[in-house]
């Protein structure tokens, strides 16, 4: 594996970072160009909404993520400590709530909702719960399911009733693994877009909104720039926080599996058990039910009006949105495989790159997940901001969205890749070499054979990434080249018409594509198996991708 | 920790990381980035190379206006077979009308001349909506150099400051502009757009609808204060749209740059409704559209609208305007600097200064048309509203304003 | 506090279909130590579990000083129990660990660390009190979970495996300490092994698991 020529070894390093040079550090460099500039930077400190709104984005996101944690432990534990049935369908329906895209988690709020909750900040936290509860459920879980029920027991002979177990016994040790979820879970909230454009009000603005409406409504460039660097900074001062005091409370704990989980016995725990369970797979299927019901109820009554008029968006006879929803569909297809095409390439030659580099490879590692860290509404508005001078206007090539897709997509497809690579016992290929094979024979028959499904795995990962992303395309799709996420947030808009009808329609189709997908990569055991260390790891970055582009 | 969890909070301890990270790197290449985005930008100030080639005298060709429209290229002059020959010359020429949702983008008399412009040019157009007008300028903005289509119609004078500033258009003398009035030429001196129509935004009412409920219509702004008017109107966000925007300045030029605030906060108190374009305001909350608010922001020009669409033939306008309410836009059409039709795109300006479109605006787009030589139909005349003063602000006053009035809005009225 | 009378009635446990204790009686007077014998996988450890009230019985009763405790939780119970793995916390010190059930009974912090200290001293360990308990060897850590079972002074001790998987001098010198300990203390002890020679000498009576079932292979 690693006897690739020198020359080669430098190609596979140096393709990946071109790209990354090109497509993220220059529109980064760029954009903070664009935000150094003293009258911009005064004007948006100096506005005192500004700081309301960091305020806001960061009490949402904490009440977010608290009320995650707490509504997630429940399950948590349930599926840690017991066997039940349906216990496999359970996780696999909380993962498919995760990997949803975040318009579509918007839209499903919206149709489940009473009117007098909808736009309000409460819908909005709700449906941040909801999307996120599989971050603990399987973060905590895993470790919860690793904690011996013994230890409680040994606790409970000591004399601490259950409510003083868990204080003082399963809560300490699951912590590191509720903090490590809490974190994450407060990156997506923190940065959320998606949900609160479809399912805030106007006024209801995150960093990450009041960025994208600065550029793109008042067209204030700079400013948003700012607020962008802004965003960037809180979250860097966050992360450096955070993995200081990770590194503080970092305890290795040799925690064995035991048992494994086992039936519920007694009655209450049987009726625990379905209580937790049950509850939980109605939180996480209802908004999706809610999404279909509202798809064939219309204006006019209980049809299917929306499904079968989808290809056009009239406000009435020739006055139109300008957007064609099957246009949107068809333009999503093809971004999404263009987007597949490019981040499995571009993440293949880079995993091998990595593979065979040894140090520089881990930086090109580090290097490539640098644009999942950054927001997807800094990277989309970076590229746009940048690729706008000949001869590097690409703002109207077809290409673009696809790449700027691409730059979330490429980590994921390394990460299940490398795995892979380093995997395979190098001894093969001394074997195979020393049997007389040519170097690239050699590894085309015994590298190449076990890169397919890793690659199947990153491709489907790539797809739906590219399917929902919003964020990014939000600044780069053009009008006439709307995506389906883009398409869907703008006939939400439309109260009670019949165009949100179809915003509903085209959630459903979203989601069903999306869902569709994650179990392709469920079916090659790589996804929602969730129990065997190695096999398990892919899917954690599955859901780390999917929403690491909104 | 067990490995899966151990590998997955790595993983998330390195992107986040790697955020933090960033900072530095790229703090370092800033400077490389950005000498090599701004040093291309000297070659896009002075514009795509073939507009310049083909139009040089265009904007110099103020006077000698030849009445036939589309005689720009040097090469085909002769009047009497203009069509046929420019037909031939344009064959499967294509050009982007790039407008607001409002327009009509099939099926009207509009749409009918814009055929007519296809039949006699060879130039296709297609229409492109973009949104409302203050998310189409912001697009323009974004995309300034390599726009989405060839030519913009519907920047209306509350927004053509702003578009002029960030030079979104390729500045043109239509062929027919002595046609329009000055005060509406004078506000783009140096031609970077043409106007093409005006109307008024004001407060429209449904007639039956506040009858039913035993209420009369309001009479000035200050009547929408009044508790009788609870819950009853929908405006647009200014931020997005045109009318949003007027009927902003309409408030401002009633109240004065420091009360104007007041009136909003009781106009919040008393349910105002806000949504992000005309479209949605007026067909889907406006009641007489089937919507459960009787008072909308909507044009001088929409109760003729809709007399002309009743279902059943009217007598009398369903609806009424607010006269003291209204507020003067002026709308534009312009080039989209950056285009590489730029032929084609003046011959479709010099088209829509023509009296024959012109005449077909007012029941379609319910403007009234800027071409003086225009008529109006007897439906519009006898409908619309022309208030005998409009409220108008002063227009470097709105561009020096217009920003901070709707970001002050916007924390007022959306929170 | 004098050693509690433990009477076993009819016991019945079944996991999903599987039978793993049938219809088990047993009495244990006050004070005395017992072992109990079986081979692996009989349900002697299921039979501490019931007894601890860890694993609820599908039947049967479950009387300890003429008190049915059946439907009583684990922590009110007053019955001690040292697992086979030792079950230490790790994210607490060593003396913590020991001082964790003075705790729960409301013992000031002084004082039960200085408790704890003593025992600690008892069993060996004297200086170890800030010790990791991840740290500690097989033998140190056994003591500390004996520590941490006795100091509380529950009226009956359970003993699950105690000595098993250490090597053979720790074991044997592990044997004598804890037949010191039970004795000294009034404790009634239920020592679960599969080692009939430990069993003979730690253990007043030894009682095999097989013949507390009239069914008796009834197990798995």
């Amino acid at each position: 594996m690693n006897r690739l020529p020198g020359w080669l070894v430098g190609l596979l390093v140096a393709a990946p970072i071109v790209g990354l040079l090109v497509f993220y550090v220059w529109p980064f460099g760029n954009l903070i160009a664009t935000a150094v500039d003293g009258e911009s930077v005064r004007t948006v400190f100096g506005r005192s909404r500004t700081w309301s709104i960091v305020w806001f984005t960061t009490w949402q996101a904490v009440v977010s993520t608290a009320l995650t944690l707490v509504v997630g432990l429940a399950p948590a534990w349930v599926i840690a400590r017991f066997d039940f049935a349906g216990r496999r369908l359970l996780l696999g329906l909380l993962t498919a709530v995760f990997v949803l895209p975040t318009v579509v988690m918007g839209a499903a709020f919206l149709a489940l909702l009473p009117e007098s909750l909808d736009r309000t900040v409460w819908a909005v936290i709700g449906a941040h719960v909801v999307f996120n509860l599989a971050v603990v459920v399987r973060t905590v879980g895993t470790v919860w399911e690793h904690l011996p029920p013994d230890m409680e027991h040994a606790a409970a002979t000591l004399g601490a009733s259950p409510p003083i177990v868990f204080r003082e016994i399963t809560l300490p040790l699951i912590r590191p693994a509720a903090t490590a979820a809490a974190a994450i879970v407060f990156l997506f909230t923190f940065t959320s877009f998606g949900v609160i454009r479809v399912l805030g009000a106007a006024g209801t603005r995150t960093i990450e909104v009041e960025v994208w409406r600065r550029a793109t409504q008042l067209g204030q460039v700079d400013q948003a720039a700012v607020l962008a660097l802004l965003q960037l900074a809180i979250l860097g001062a966050l992360a450096v926080w955070s993995s200081i005091s990770a590194r503080r409370s970092s305890r290795a704990l040799q925690l064995r599996p035991l048992s494994g989980p086992q039936h519920p016995r007694t009655r209450n725990q049987r009726l625990l058990v379905a209580g937790v369970a049950g509850a939980t797979a109605v939180v996480a299927i209802t908004p999706m039910i809610a999404l279909v019901v509202k798809s064939i109820s219309t204006p006019s009554g209980w049809n299917f009006t929306a499904w079968t008029d989808l290809g056009s968006a009239e406000v009435r006879p020739g006055i139109s949105l300008g957007l064609d929803p099957i246009d949107a569909l068809r333009n999503s297809l093809e971004t999404a495989a263009w987007t597949t095409l490019f981040a499995t390439v571009i993440g293949a030659v880079a995993a091998l790159g990595i593979a065979a580099a040894r140090r520089g490879g881990k930086l090109l590692d580090a290097g490539l997940l640098l644009p999942i860290g950054t927001s997807a509404v800094t990277i989309g508005f970076g590229m746009l901001i940048t690729f706008d001078t000949t001869p590097y206007d690409w703002r109207s090539t077809w290409w673009i969205v696809p790449v700027g897709h691409a730059l979330i997509a490429v980590p994921f497809v390394v990460r299940a890749t490398l795995g892979v690579l380093r995997a395979i016992d190098p001894q093969l290929s001394y074997a195979a070499l020393t049997l007389g094979a040519s170097p690239a024979r050699a590894w085309r028959e015994v590298v190449l054979p076990h890169l397919w499904r890793p690659l199947a795995v990153g491709a489907a990962l790539a797809a739906a990434i590219s399917l929902g992303e919003f964020g990014a395309t939000s600044f780069l799709s053009r009008s006439g080249g709307e995506t389906l996420p883009i398409a869907i947030e703008q006939l939400l808009g439309r109260t009670g018409s019949l165009l949100q009808t179809k915003g509903y329609a085209l959630a459903t189709i979203l989601a069903a594509a999306t869902i569709g997908l994650v179990m392709l990569v469920d079916r090659t055991g790589a996804l929602v198996g969730g129990r065997s260390g190695a096999r398990s790891d892919p899917e954690n970055r599955t859901s780390r991708s999917e929403r690491a582009g909104r | 920790m067990t490995p899966t969890h151990t590998r997955f909070a790595a993983l998330v301890a390195a992107a986040l990381l790697t955020v933090a990270a960033c900072g530095s790197d790229d703090d370092a290449s800033t400077d490389d980035a950005s000498a090599e985005s701004e040093a291309p930008g000297d070659t896009s100030e002075t514009e795509p190379a073939d507009t310049e080639a083909e139009s040089t005298e265009a904007p110099s060709t103020e006077a000698p206006s030849t009445e036939a429209p589309s005689t720009e290229t040097s090469d085909s002059t002769p009047a009497e077979s203009e069509a046929d020959d420019a037909e031939a010359e344009n064959a499967d020429t294509s050009i982007t009308l790039v407008t607001y949702e409002s327009f009509p983008s099939e099926g009207t008399r509009v749409n009918d001349e814009l055929a007519r412009f296809t039949a006699e040019t060879g130039i296709d157009v297609e229409i492109l909506i973009a949104g409302d007008t203050g998310t189409m300028l912001s697009k323009a903005e974004l995309t300034a150099g390599n726009p989405e289509g060839d030519v913009m119609w519907g920047i209306d004078s509350t927004f053509i400051s702003r578009a002029i500033n960030s030079e979104i258009f390729e500045p043109y003398t239509a062929d027919g502009l002595d046609a329009i009035p000055s005060d509406l030429t004078d506000l783009v001196p140096n031609g970077e757009a043409t106007p093409v129509d005006f109307g008024d935004v004001c407060i429209n009412y449904d007639i039956a609808a506040l009858d039913d409920l035993g209420v009369d219509p309001p009479n000035s702004l200050e009547d929408l204060t009044l508790p009788e008017y609870q819950d009853m109107l929908v405006v647009q966000n200014p931020a997005t749209s045109s009318p949003g925007l007027a009927f902003l300045l309409a408030t401002v030029d009633q109240y004065g740059e420091d009360e104007w605030q007041d009136y909003w906060l009781s106009l919040l108190d008393n349910g105002v409704e806000v949504v992000d374009g005309w479209t949605a305001a007026y067909y889907e909350q406006f009641s007489y559209a089937g919507g459960d608010r009787p008072l909308v922001v909507s044009y001088g020009s929409s109760p003729p609208f809709e007399v002309l669409y009743a279902e059943t033939e009217l007598d009398t306008a369903p609806t009424g305007v607010v006269e003291s309410t209204c507020y003067r836009q002026v709308e534009f059409a312009g080039i989209l600097a950056g285009t590489d039709q730029p032929d084609a795109a003046q011959q479709l300006i010099d088209f829509l200064v023509t009296t024959e479109f012109q005449e077909a605006l007012p029941l379609d787009v319910f403007v009234f048309p800027a071409n003086a030589d225009a008529a109006l139909d007897p439906v519009f005349t006898e409908y619309a509203v022309i208030p005998e003063s409009s409220r108008e602000i002063d227009p470097d006053t709105v561009d020096a304003n217009r920003e901070a009035w709707i970001d002050e809005w916007t924390d007022l009225v959306l929170g | 506090m004098p050693g509690a009378e433990v009477e076993l009635a009819g016991i019945r446990v079944a996991f999903d279909e599987n039978v793993v204790l049938d219809d088990v009686d047993l009495r244990v007077a006050g004070s005395e130590v017992i072992a109990l014998l079986g081979p692996s996988g009989s349900g002697k450890s299921t039979l501490l579990r019931v007894i601890a009230g860890i694993v609820a019985p599908d039947g049967g009763t479950v009387t300890i000083d003429g008190v049915d405790m059946t439907a009583t939780p684990t922590h009110r119970r007053g019955v001690g129990m040292v697992f086979q793995d030792n079950q230490l916390f790790p994210h607490r010190s060593t003396l913590d660990n020991v001082a964790f059930g003075l705790k729960m009974s409301g013992v000031g912090r002084t004082e039960r660390h200085e408790r704890a200290a003593t025992w600690l001293t008892r069993v060996g360990l004297e200086g170890f009190g800030s010790r990791r308990v991840t740290e500690l060897s097989g033998g140190e850590a056994k003591r500390v979970a004996l520590a941490r079972t006795m100091i509380a002074e529950p009226s009956v001790v359970l003993l699950d495996e105690p000595l098993t998987g250490l090597d053979r001098d720790l074991h044997d010198q592990l044997v004598d300490e804890l037949a010191e300990l039970l004795h000294g203390s009034d404790a009634t002890a239920i020592i679960v092994t599969h080692d009939v020679a430990e069993a003979t000498a730690i253990a007043d009576r030894t009682v095999l698991l097989d013949d507390l079932q009239p069914h008796g292979t009834a197990r798995r």
